[in-house]
């Protein structure tokens, strides 16, 4: 049952914790004792941490509205109609027409990545996420 | 924040304003009470009576929105008694008249009648606070989320430069940052005037480098902000939206226009890990991998970069963000190819220069580094301005009160706030999957005083009607204390009582936020019909 290390997502503390895996499952979260913020200890939120990685809510499949109604599809599918239609938008507006909304849940190389992908492919500054709520 | 965490342990005073700091930053909260147990004195400016506030040495309960009048009132108290920092404020800071000048004018007895905090408890406040070694400030939200969100800011950065109390150790303005990665997100330039490392985009410079490092062309007008792109309407100039793990059906102000604008979208893609709110109007909807089944890194609130590490394979059908971008820009023309999260990672250290010693190789084998780390050699910054401010001197931006964008009526009397509670997190998409958060904290309440409840015969626990100039919600009653007669509180976590179809669209033009901190609301009981 390897426990490994990693950073909590549930607030701006940043605790070090281990994730325990079982089996492919995530099973349980425990504090780094010599983490600096965690030491020892964490919140509520924190020993409670894996509990939504395995939720049966969780989406599997990529999903495409086909008349009016949101149908599964496969990767290929909903990659290949995202793009064209974010290249389709890009033709007929210019450069204010697409905007992105990034997240302050996600890491930071993937963040790069979108406002990379948002000034670079879709040639605009229209890129913003939730600091401001 | 310009200290670390593990720094407020070691203040003689913790003034903490704005921030509900127990339920929102438990481990912030663990350093004020190590700091307490150590005899250091705690101060609390809050409308409400927090758990934090409750054990407080200082509780100054002002009336909702009136931060600027009230820390003014304590300038003004550290002026005439002559507590100021001379050597600092000449050394290190410039238009000190200005604010001087402001002070000189300000009628004391008026501050007392906005705030409605006695002038003595004020005077204390200054006192503490002025003439200590060793303060710090910490804030939140409560801050930020008014018409005048900067300028409150900017008031709190006066009486930390007027007293010296910044450029040390254990002594500075901590702004406590909300979600795990909304430093990080701001680093990397998720904002639509700045690159990464707050590289504006309209200077030709900073843009050249990018242009060259991404070879490609690149626009140098600053984009919408967020309130812009969801609250354009349905003939919006945003004709199709990306969403990657955002959820604006619940957390924007006035949510009938975000749902308006939304649906009027030619195009709306969401990325997330369950069907959100937001999600069930999309077009596509692209399932994502969750922290636990990818590597990179995050950036606490006290700038610290630390590993996400892999624990799982992504579930099967599941996707990581990066995998997505990469594969969305391969198919349009531009590609992006990274073997690893490491990877980028060494472009974000190539042309951002706080992160400029940030790789994950160094981050692996350490808890983590402190921006700014300008190179490889670097070990961190633990707290910030050390001998110079960014800008150079510390500028003195005066401020006055101003009213809340809306007004109390007879129709609507009360003054509603909104925020967050321990057990659960922002819209509630992961937190509310957890079995014991949920059992704890499963259910919207609204705090009402009990003399406002009693005068309306609503019970504790009761399901009432909660109205604005926007709409009405039904949200169940929580009979408390800890709010002033004539306020209410209550939360955005929960999709059946979404408090955001009240909240005001007005927000500070300078930043954008949204004045989520006060709006005219109504309560009524909810009448059983004949």
């Amino acid at each position: 049952m390897p426990d490994i290390l990693t950073t909590c997502v549930y607030c701006g503390c940043g605790c070090g914790l281990y994730l325990h895996e079982e089996n492919g499952r995530i099973t349980g979260s425990t504090p780094s004792r010599e983490h600096p913020i965690s030491r020892g200890n964490l919140c509520v939120k924190g020993w409670h941490l894996h509990e939504f990685i395995h939720s049966a809510e969780r989406l599997t499949q990529p999903l495409i509205r086909k008349n009016g109604v949101l149908t599964p599809s496969s990767w290929d599918e909903a990659l290949d109609l995202t793009a064209t239609e974010l290249l389709r938008i890009k033709e007929n507006t210019g450069d204010q027409g697409l905007g992105v909304m990034a997240s302050a849940k996600c890491t930071n190389e993937e963040n790069y990545l979108l406002q990379k992908f948002t000034r670079a492919v879709l040639k605009t500054n229209n890129i913003d996420h939730c600091a401001r709520l | 924040m310009t200290n670390s965490i593990n720094e407020i342990e070691n203040a003689e005073v913790i003034l903490v304003t704005g921030s509900n700091t127990t339920e929102a930053h438990p481990q912030v909260a663990r350093r004020m009470f190590d700091a307490v147990d150590r005899g250091a004195k705690l101060i609390v400016i809050d409308p409400r009576r927090t758990p934090l506030a409750a054990m407080a040495h200082l509780h100054l309960p002002l009336h909702p929105g009136t931060d600027i009048p009230l820390l003014n009132g304590m300038m003004r108290i550290i002026l005439d008694e002559n507590l100021i920092d001379d050597l600092f404020i000449e050394m290190r800071t410039e238009n000190y008249h200005a604010l001087r000048d402001l002070l000189f004018r300000l009628d004391l007895d008026e501050v007392v009648r906005i705030t409605g905090v006695p002038l003595d408890t004020i005077s204390q406040a200054a006192r503490l606070y002025a003439r200590t070694q060793k303060a710090v400030i910490c804030y939140c939200l409560g801050i930020t989320q008014h018409i005048c969100g900067t300028e409150n800011v900017q008031t709190l950065a006066n009486l930390a430069m007027m007293t010296g109390h910044v450029e040390k150790e254990d002594t500075g303005v901590d702004p406590l940052r909300g979600q795990n990665n909304v430093q990080g997100a701001c680093d990397m330039g998720s904002l639509p005037n700045v690159f990464p490392s707050y590289q504006p985009v309209s200077n030709e410079d900073y843009r050249e480098k990018f242009e060259k490092a991404w070879q490609t062309s690149l626009s140098g007008t600053p984009g919408l902000t967020l309130l812009d792109m969801t609250h354009g309407g349905a003939d919006g100039a945003i004709r199709g939206l990306f969403i990657m793990g955002e959820n604006p059906m619940l957390s924007d102000p006035v949510l009938s226009k975000v749902k308006e604008t939304l649906t009027g979208l030619d195009f709306l893609v969401v990325v997330d890990l369950f069907m959100t709110d937001t999600a069930k109007l999309a077009h596509v909807v692209l399932p994502a991998a969750s922290f636990a089944e990818k590597t990179g890194t995050f950036t606490n609130s006290e700038r610290r970069v630390q590993m996400v590490r892999r624990a799982i394979p992504p579930i099967p059908g599941c996707k990581t963000d990066l995998e997505i971008i990469m594969n969305l820009s391969r198919r349009m023309g531009y590609p992006m190819e990274y073997d690893s999260p490491a990877e980028v990672m060494e472009e974000i250290a190539l042309l951002t220069p706080i992160y400029g010693g940030m790789h994950h190789d160094r981050l692996e084998n350490s808890w983590g580094l402190q921006w700014p780390c300008w190179d490889r050699q670097h070990p961190g910054t633990p707290f910030l301005h050390k001998y110079f401010f960014t800008r150079g001197r510390g500028h003195f931006v005066p401020a006055s009160h101003q009213s809340p964008s809306e007004p109390m009526d007879a129709t609507y009397p009360f003054q509603l706030m909104t925020g967050r509670i321990y057990h659960q997190y922002h819209t509630g998409t992961m937190s509310r999957k957890g079995t014991l958060l949920n059992r704890e904290n499963g259910e919207a309440l609204l705090q009402i005083h009990p003399d406002d409840a009693g005068r309306d015969n609503i019970r504790h626990g009761e399901m009432i009607i909660l109205a604005s100039r926007r709409g009405e919600i039904r949200v169940k009653a929580e009979v408390s204390d800890q709010v002033a007669p004539g306020t209410l509180y209550t939360t955005f976590h929960f999709s059946e009582a979404p408090i955001n179809l009240l909240t005001t669209g007005a927000r500070d033009p300078k930043a954008n936020c949204p004045e989520y901190k006060i709006c005219a609301a109504r309560v009524e009981k909810i009448r059983q019909g004949p």
